[in-house]
């Protein structure tokens, strides 16, 4: 009877699935590829924002290659009513993996997390300079890539 | 970066005058602004010698010195300044801004509309607490009464108390004179707050939500003029002297310090300009004039 039992219950232990997350599946950006290759970004990019960062803040790099506001722009996701998503939404590109890695994730208290949506302003005259920003990657990342790997390097990465 | 905090010694008027020289760092006429938006400003005489004085006196004449000359628009000497996306920059430029406050126009808010605008600043609604970057100060004269306006934002100093102070290298000057806040350093101490002796920071209390993806700003930190620093590396310019142009007042004009071709310097050489509290050493970027 015992052993009936325990095998009841082992068997019903075998049988129930593992409950176990369908891996994400982070929204495809726009364009042909990403600014690096996808297995390199998986584990990577963090490094890529994080050089990028102190070089834009403290020294006025402001290269496209690692600059977060393009991620952004390119992976972007449409929400219900068509608009980009926020970091609120589980649907944002960056949670998809972060949720799922249980990352905590606080890059969107300060900086965006969507392209810029434009509203009818009262000052809307204001022009944006002619060299402003696009978002979009293709633009000296050879440069980019190379600083990055220089600070890895030294950072004994 | 020391400590440097120098106040102007009397002049002894004989060969040894320290302060013929000094031209580049007149005197103070105005203390610091002590107060949010409307603040009066006293502004006592200051008890120096005669070069000392001949300099402050120009406070409160209404003279415009050279009347035909208008400050021009905005960055049209300046604007092709944008330095190669890749480049860090530089010390040969030093960032300044040149403001005329005989053409401020009394009662206009353009710079500081178009600031909030541009850096997704809330307006303030208690002005004690709420995030100012650029505030127009009413500064009058108790003596005669006379007052103007004029605006008033991070100064840039290139000897900054708040770089000096701030324990965790958050603040911190950039080499072409742009001071900053490093938000993913700052730890919200305000230390930096209180060492600025022009009221300049602010420091955000609330979570923010929907800011301008140049700009980003959150709860937590301090934060101050940025000099349109996101503009400037792109070869643009501030965003209150643009709209300041776009009123017809051009009461202000950014530019290179450093260059002596560009319209800034060479107003700065010619006529008669004031930093605020230059006295206490911090050798502001802001220039005026008529104050
Ligand atoms: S005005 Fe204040 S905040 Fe700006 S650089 Fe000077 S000390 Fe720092
Ligand atoms: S509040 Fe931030 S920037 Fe200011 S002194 Fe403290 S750490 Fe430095």
């Amino acid at each position: 009877m015992a052993v009936a039992f325990l095998a009841t219950v082992l068997a019903s232990v075998v049988v129930v699935p593992p409950v176990v997350a369908e891996p994400p599946q982070p929204a495809k950006g726009r364009g042909d590829k990403c600014v690096m290759p996808t297995d390199w970004m998986r584990r990577n990019h963090m490094k890529g924002l994080i050089h990028h960062r102190r070089e834009a803040v403290h020294e006025g790099i402001r290269t496209p290659t690692f600059d977060l506001n393009g991620c952004i722009d390119c992976h972007q996701v449409k929400g219900d009513d068509g608009k980009p998503v926020k970091i609120s939404s589980p649907k944002h590109f960056c949670r998809t993996c972060h949720d799922y890695a249980g990352v905590r994730l606080d890059c969107f208290e300060c900086h965006a997390s969507r392209p810029e949506q434009k509203t009818e302003t009262t000052t809307g005259q204001l022009e944006r300079s002619p060299h402003h920003h696009t978002g979009l990657p293709g633009h000296g990342g050879e440069g980019d890539v190379a600083a990055l790997n220089r600070y890895l390097e030294g950072a004994g990465k | 970066m020391s400590m440097k905090f120098e106040f102007p010694e009397t002049c002894s008027e004989g060969a040894a005058c320290g302060c013929a020289e000094s031209d580049a760092r007149p005197v103070a006429v105005a203390p610091a602004p002590t107060d949010v938006e409307h603040a009066t400003v006293n502004v006592d005489p200051v008890e120096v010698g005669r070069r000392w004085f001949l300099k402050a006196s120009a406070a409160f004449t209404t003279t415009i010195l050279a009347p035909g000359v208008t400050l021009m628009a905005f960055g049209e000497a300046d604007s092709a300044h944008a330095k190669p996306a890749d480049q860090p920059v530089s010390a040969k430029q030093r960032w300044g801004l040149l403001i005329d406050a005989g053409k401020c126009e009394q009662g206009c808010k353009a710079c500081v509309t178009a600031c909030n605008e541009e850096n997704g600043i809330a307006t303030p609604k208690n002005l004690a607490t709420d995030a100012q970057w650029i505030r127009t100060l009413q500064v009058k004269n108790p003596e005669n009464g006379s007052t103007f306006q004029m605006p008033f934002m991070c100064q840039h100093c290139s000897e900054p108390p708040c770089v000096d102070v701030c324990p965790t290298g958050a603040s911190f000057r950039r080499a072409d004179g742009i001071v900053l806040v490093d938000r993913h350093i700052c730890i919200g101490c305000r230390y930096c707050m209180m060492a600025c002796p022009y009221k300049a920071r602010s420091f955000v209390h609330e979570p923010l939500h929907d800011q301008k993806p140049e700009v980003p700003r959150g709860k937590g930190c301090v934060e101050s003029c940025t000099m349109c620093v996101h503009r400037v590396d792109e070869g643009g310019t501030p965003a209150c002297v643009e709209a300041c142009a776009k009123t017809g007042n051009a009461a202000m004009i950014f530019g290179d310090l450093h260059d002596p071709n560009s319209e800034i310097a060479k107003r700065i050489a010619t006529y008669r300009t004031t930093r605020v509290r230059a006295d206490l050493g911090t050798d502001p970027g802001v220039f005026y004039q008529n104050i």
